[in-house]
C-alpha cells in the first residue's frame, strides 16, 4: 500500500481516535493503580475465598482438594477460636475506649492556643510514627522486670505481689498489648478530633458565656453536638482497623499465654506462618471478614439514620 | 487573677502527663542503648546510667547484620514510596478532574480494599508469589506493598489536587498545551507539598509493615528491618542493649520523615480516615 494513501486514511479517522483517546484518558491515568490493586488485592482476596472450601497445606503436596464445608465444621468445634473471638472483643473494645477518652482529652487540651503549642502537638504525636513492631518491641521491653522499670513500679505501688512480667502472667497479659495500643493510638484520636474541633465557631461560646454557661455546659451543650459526627465515624471505623491490627500481639506475646491474648487476625496469621495451613487460616479469615462486613452495615445503617434525623 | 491562674496550671500539668507518657518509652529506649553492660542490671531502674557508652551502636553496625536490614528497609521503602506516589497522581487526578463513567466502581473498589483484613491475603499472595519467584526477593514485597498503598495514597493525592483551581490547566489548555502537558508542567508542581506528603506516609507505612514482610522472607539477605530485630530478639534476647540500639536506629528514618509530614498530619488522616 503506497504511504500517501495511509496517510488519507489515518487523516479520515482522526476525529473518532480522538474521541477514543478522550474518552480513554482518566482510565489510561487510573491504569496503574488498576493494575496493582486487582492484581495484588482483589486476585487474591478471591483466591483466599477459594482456599476457604479447600484443603490447602503449604508443605503437603497432596492437598488441594476441594473439602466443601468442612473446615467450618472444624472451626465450629475449635474452642482457640471461640478464645480468640472473645479476645478480640476485649482487645477492640478496651483498646477503643481508652484511646478515645485520652484522645478527647488530648485534643481538648490542644484546642486553645498556648505558648509552645507546635512543639507540644510534635511531641505528644511522636508516638504514631513509630513503627508498630517498634512499638510493640518496646513496650514488651518495659513490662520485662530485667530490662523495664514497670514491675519494680507497680510492685512498689502495691499493685503486684511480686515484680513478675505482666506479660506471662495469664489473667493480666492482654493488658500488656491494650497499653501498647492506647499508646500508640492516642495521637490518631487526638488528631482527628482535634481537626473536627477548630471548626467549631467560636463565636457559639462567647454567646453561651455571656450567657453564664460554665465550662461544663458548653462543653455538653456545643462541644460534644458538633463533634458527635466525627466521633461516631471515627470510632467504628477504629474499630474495624484494631479488630484487624496483630502486630502488637504478634510482637509482643505471640498469642500467648496459653492463647490468652489470641485474636482471631493473629490466630490466622499463626495458623498460615506456623501451622502453614492455608486452607483453614482463610475460612477463619473469611468469617472475620463476615463478621466485620455485618458490623460495617450496622455502621452505615446508624449513620443513615444519624443523617435523616438532622 | 486568682481564679483563671489554677485552670492554667491543671491545663500545663495535663500537658506535662501527655508528654511524659508519650516519650518515656522511647527515652527508656535510648536509656538502655547507652548502658553499659556491666550497670545493666545493677542499676535497672536507674532513669540515666552513671557512665554512658555508644559500644552498643558501634556493635550492632559493624557485627551484626542490621546495616543489611537497614539497607533493605531502606531499597524497600523509598521504591515502594516512589512507585506508590507515581501510581497514586496520576490515579488521584483522574478522580480529581474527570467525571466518567467507572469512577464510582473505581472508589467503590478501593474503599473496599480498606475495609477487609489484610492478614486475609497473607496465604494467597505467597501461593502466588512463589512460582514467580517473587517470595524471599525485595521486588515482590516492593510490589506488594505498593498495591496496599495505592488506595489510600490515590484518596490523598486526590484531595490535594482539589484544592487546586482547575482555572490553571484550562487556562493552558487554550494556549494549546495537551490535558498531560498540562498536568506535569503545572498541576504536579503545585502539589509538591502534597507529593512530599504521600512519599512520607508510604514510607513510614512500608518501614513499619510486620506480617508480610515476615510471611514472605525467610534468610537474612532479603530481611527488612522489622524481621530482621524480631528474629534477633528471638534468639539472642540477652543483649538489650545491642537489641535497643538497633531499636533506636529503626526510628530515625520513620522520625525524619514524620517531622517532614507532621503539617499535613490533618489532612492526611482525614483523607484516610478509613485507614489510619
Amino acid at each position: 500500500m503506497p504511504p500517501a494513501d495511509t496517510f488519507d486514511m489515518r487523516r479520515d479517522r482522526r476525529p473518532w481516535l480522538r474521541r477514543l483517546a478522550d474518552a480513554s484518558e482518566p482510565y489510561l491515568y487510573s491504569a496503574p493503580s488498576l493494575i496493582l490493586i486487582i492484581g495484588v488485592m482483589l486476585v487474591p482476596l478471591v483466591v483466599g475465598v477459594s482456599y476457604a472450601f479447600r484443603d490447602i497445606q503449604l508443605l503437603n503436596p497432596f492437598s488441594g482438594g476441594f473439602v466443601g464445608l468442612e473446615h467450618f465444621r472444624e472451626l465450629s468445634r475449635d474452642t482457640a477460636f471461640y478464645g480468640a473471638l472473645r479476645n478480640t472483643l476485649w482487645w477492640t473494645g478496651a483498646s477503643v475506649f481508652l484511646q478515645f477518652i485520652f484522645g478527647l482529652i488530648l485534643a481538648l487540651l490542644l484546642d486553645k492556643p498556648f505558648w509552645g503549642r507546635g512543639l507540644v502537638q510534635a511531641l505528644v504525636f511522636l508516638p504514631w510514627a513509630v513503627p508498630s513492631f517498634l512499638a510493640g518491641l518496646n513496650w514488651a521491653w518495659l513490662f520485662n522486670p530485667v530490662i523495664g522499670p514497670l514491675p519494680h513500679w507497680f510492685f512498689g505501688l502495691g499493685l503486684i505481689s511480686e515484680p513478675g512480667n505482666l506479660l506471662s502472667d495469664p489473667q493480666y497479659a492482654m493488658w500488656g498489648p491494650i497499653i501498647a495500643n492506647v499508646w500508640w493510638g492516642i495521637p490518631f484520636f487526638a488528631i482527628t478530633l482535634l481537626a473536627a474541633l477548630q471548626a467549631i465557631p467560636r463565636d457559639l461560646y462567647e454567646a453561651a458565656s455571656i450567657d453564664g454557661a460554665n465550662w461544663f455546659q458548653r462543653f455538653l451543650s456545643i462541644t460534644l453536638p458538633f463533634l458527635a459526627p466525627t466521633i461516631a465515624i471515627t470510632i467504628l471505623l477504629r474499630t474495624v482497623w484494631i479488630s484487624n491490627f496483630a502486630d502488637l500481639i504478634v510482637v509482643m506475646t505471640g498469642g500467648g499465654p496459653a492463647d490468652r491474648t489470641q485474636i482471631v487476625a493473629s490466630y490466622i496469621f499463626t495458623q498460615a506462618f506456623r501451622a502453614l495451613d492455608f486452607g483453614y487460616a482463610s475460612a477463619i479469615a473469611l468469617v472475620l471478614l463476615v463478621l466485620l462486613l455485618a458490623y460495617s452495615m450496622l455502621i452505615i445503617l446508624l449513620r443513615q439514620t444519624l443523617l435523616n434525623k438532622d | 487573677m486568682k481564679r483563671s491562674v489554677l485552670p492554667t496550671i491543671a491545663h500545663r500539668l495535663a500537658i506535662l502527663c501527655y508528654i511524659a507518657f508519650a516519650l518515656f518509652p522511647l527515652f527508656w529506649l535510648l536509656k538502655v542503648s547507652v548502658t553499659p553492660n556491666d550497670l545493666l542490671y545493677s542499676e535497672g531502674v536507674r532513669l540515666w546510667p552513671t557512665r554512658t557508652t555508644f559500644e552498643h551502636y558501634a556493635f550492632v553496625l559493624r557485627h551484626s547484620a542490621f546495616p543489611t536490614f537497614f539497607k533493605n528497609s531502606l531499597i524497600v521503602s523509598a521504591s515502594t514510596a516512589i512507585a506508590v506516589t507515581i501510581c497514586a497522581s496520576l490515579s488521584g487526578y483522574a478522580l480529581s478532574r474527570f467525571s466518567f463513567r467507572a469512577k464510582y466502581w473505581i472508589v467503590a473498589l478501593m474503599l473496599l480494599t480498606q475495609m477487609f483484613p489484610l492478614v486475609m491475603l497473607v496465604a494467597p499472595i505467597f501461593k502466588i508469589l512463589s512460582p514467580l519467584g517473587l517470595t524471599n526477593s525485595l521486588t515482590g514485597l516492593i510490589v506488594v506493598y505498593t498495591a496496599f498503598n495505592v488506595p489510600f495514597a490515590t484518596f490523598l493525592m486526590q484531595s490535594f489536587f482539589d484544592g487546586i483551581p482547575k482555572d490553571l490547566e484550562e487556562a493552558a489548555m487554550i494556549d494549546g498545551a495537551t490535558k498531560f502537558t498540562a498536568f506535569r508542567q503545572i498541576i504536579l508542581p503545585l502539589t509538591l507539598p502534597g507529593i512530599a506528603a504521600t512519599l512520607g506516609f508510604v514510607f513510614t507505612a512500608a518501614w513499619s509493615e510486620l506480617l508480610f514482610a515476615l510471611m514472605l522472607i525467610n534468610g537474612n539477605d532479603a530481611a527488612t528491618f522489622p524481621v530482621g530485630l524480631l528474629t534477633f530478639v528471638s534468639k539472642f534476647s540477652v543483649d538489650f542493649g545491642q537489641m535497643m540500639a538497633a531499636g533506636i536506629l529503626a526510628l530515625i528514618p520513620a522520625a525524619l520523615f514524620f517531622l517532614l509530614i507532621q503539617r499535613y498530619l490533618v489532612q492526611g488522616l482525614t483523607a484516610g480516615a478509613v485507614k489510619g
